[in-house]
């Protein structure tokens, strides 16, 4: 299995550390969780990677060519603004393909007429079933139904068996315990 | 006779009630709305300016205001949350009533500004607005995906080793000048009402991005329509007539 992204000793933050030091890598194929208590800095972690927070110390490698895709945990700004489904997935360059048929039923809607639940589950679609090698998603279980849950853990399977490394941050042990091969938890002072 | 009196600003007119509309619902996406005022200000100051030094008013506006949209983006973390548009109004308005009130030749022009001239377009601006159109609707099918993205995912640029700055650059130019363009032909006023009452109806009514874009240029070139044949039939200037219809369509749509 090849590398996608390896971290040796990571401390991210914006302007100070805002993370324990972190050892950590994801393979292609494989599903890393990110876990630990509220203020830890599992999202700043997330943007680190992503290029959007600093790397205070510690080194960060992502395997040249890989692409990444990120989900946070901001909503994009859709209130007022005449954009359906289909239209927002075509932005990212997200397939249809395995949207589950209570939302391909409603992708010609505006997006600010769906459910809370309709509308997350697609702006995570879009980034979920972007062209990327390495997914970053932050708390994607938040605002889903079980039917959500259930369909989003399936999915992530099936990417990551396609080939993608995912390294996903929730609160959800639940979720983490059935859809990821291990999960890191993060604290104050260290990583176990 | 008649296509020199009406053919000719009637389709400067429709062109800009065609393109000024698809440039406010970008202008609308990126909460930009004021921009409208503010660079038409700009350009009505730059106009001033260019008759009093020498230069083509035209030139002297479409310069001003690409300059200002321009150089917004230099300033663009001091001056978030439309800051630099209201500057730039309030800069704009101020120079041009400064030069009107000190320059007699600078005074009837500025009032052929405010009030709009579209019933004096000629072949020559005829040309320049169909280039500028032609122009703007060209860029604005090359950046759309690209300013849709940049307003919903804009970590998607950073992700993808995309620069977004030429997106945005690229957009102030071509709003600076497209609204300097439309300002000297329409008026301050009524090319604002073009810009933004029918991208503010299309944002509560339209079902799509692609729907609300219609549904922009539909309203406006209507309005647009009746107000030119409206204003010629009761003797009235071109651009009241055509806010007021605006206003009458936004409050029945809305």
């Amino acid at each position: 299995m090849s590398i996608l992204l390896r971290a040796e000793g990571l401390v991210a933050g914006w302007q100070r550390p805002a993370t324990p030091a972190l050892d950590l890598q994801v393979a292609a194929g494989e599903i890393v969780g990110l876990a630990g208590p509220n203020g830890v800095g599992k999202t700043t972690l997330l943007a680190a990677i992503a290029g959007r927070a600093r790397v205070i110390s510690g080194r960060l490698a992502i395997s040249a060519g890989v692409r990444l895709a990120l989900q946070t945990q901001e909503a994009p700004p859709v209130d007022g603004l005449p954009l359906s489904g289909r239209e927002l997935l075509a932005l990212t360059g997200a397939t249809t393909d395995g949207l589950p048929t209570w939302l391909v039923e409603r992708l010609g809607s505006r997006l600010d007429r769906l459910s809370g639940g309709q509308r997350h589950y697609l702006a995570l679609w879009a980034v979920l079933a972007a062209p990327a090698e390495l997914v970053l998603l932050d708390e994607p279980t938040n605002n889903l139904d079980a039917a959500g849950v259930l369909h989003l853990g399936q999915t992530l399977r099936q990417r990551a068996a396609a080939g993608a490394g995912i390294l996903m941050v929730s609160h959800d042990a639940e979720f983490l315990a059935a859809t990821c091969q291990r999960t890191l938890l993060l604290e104050a002072s260290d990583v176990v | 006779m008649w296509f020199e009196l009406f053919l000719v600003p009637f389709l400067t007119g429709l062109l800009l009630a065609i393109v000024l509309p698809l440039l406010g619902c970008y202008l609308r996406l990126r909460d930009e709305w004021l921009a409208a005022l503010a660079y038409a200000h700009v350009a009505a100051a730059g106009a001033l300016t260019g008759l009093v030094v020498g230069l083509p008013p035209v030139a002297g506006g479409m310069l001003a205001a690409a300059l200002a949209g321009a150089g917004k983006r230099f300033a663009a973390n001091r001056l978030a949350g439309g800051a630099s548009y209201a500057l730039l109004m309030l800069a704009g308005w101020s120079v041009a009533v400064l030069l009107a009130a000190n320059q007699p030749l600078a005074e009837r022009l500025a009032q052929a500004l405010f009030d709009g001239q579209l019933y004096f377009a000629d072949g020559r601006q005829l040309a320049l607005v169909a280039g500028g159109t032609l122009l703007a609707l060209c860029s604005l099918r090359a950046l759309s995906g690209r300013l849709l993205l940049a307003r919903l995912y804009p970590d998607l640029f950073r992700l993808r080793g995309l620069p977004l700055w030429p997106v945005q650059l690229g957009f102030d130019l071509l709003a600076a000048v497209l609204l300097a363009l439309a300002t000297m032909s329409l008026g301050v006023m009524a090319t604002f009402a073009l810009l933004f009452v029918s991208p503010w109806l299309a944002f509560r009514r339209g079902r799509s991005w692609r729907h609300g874009l219609l549904w922009a240029v539909l309203g406006a070139v209507l309005a647009y329509s009746g107000a030119f044949a409206l204003a010629l039939l009761i003797d009235q200037p071109f651009g009241p007539v055509l806010a007021l219809l605006l206003v009458l369509l936004g409050v029945a749509f809305a």
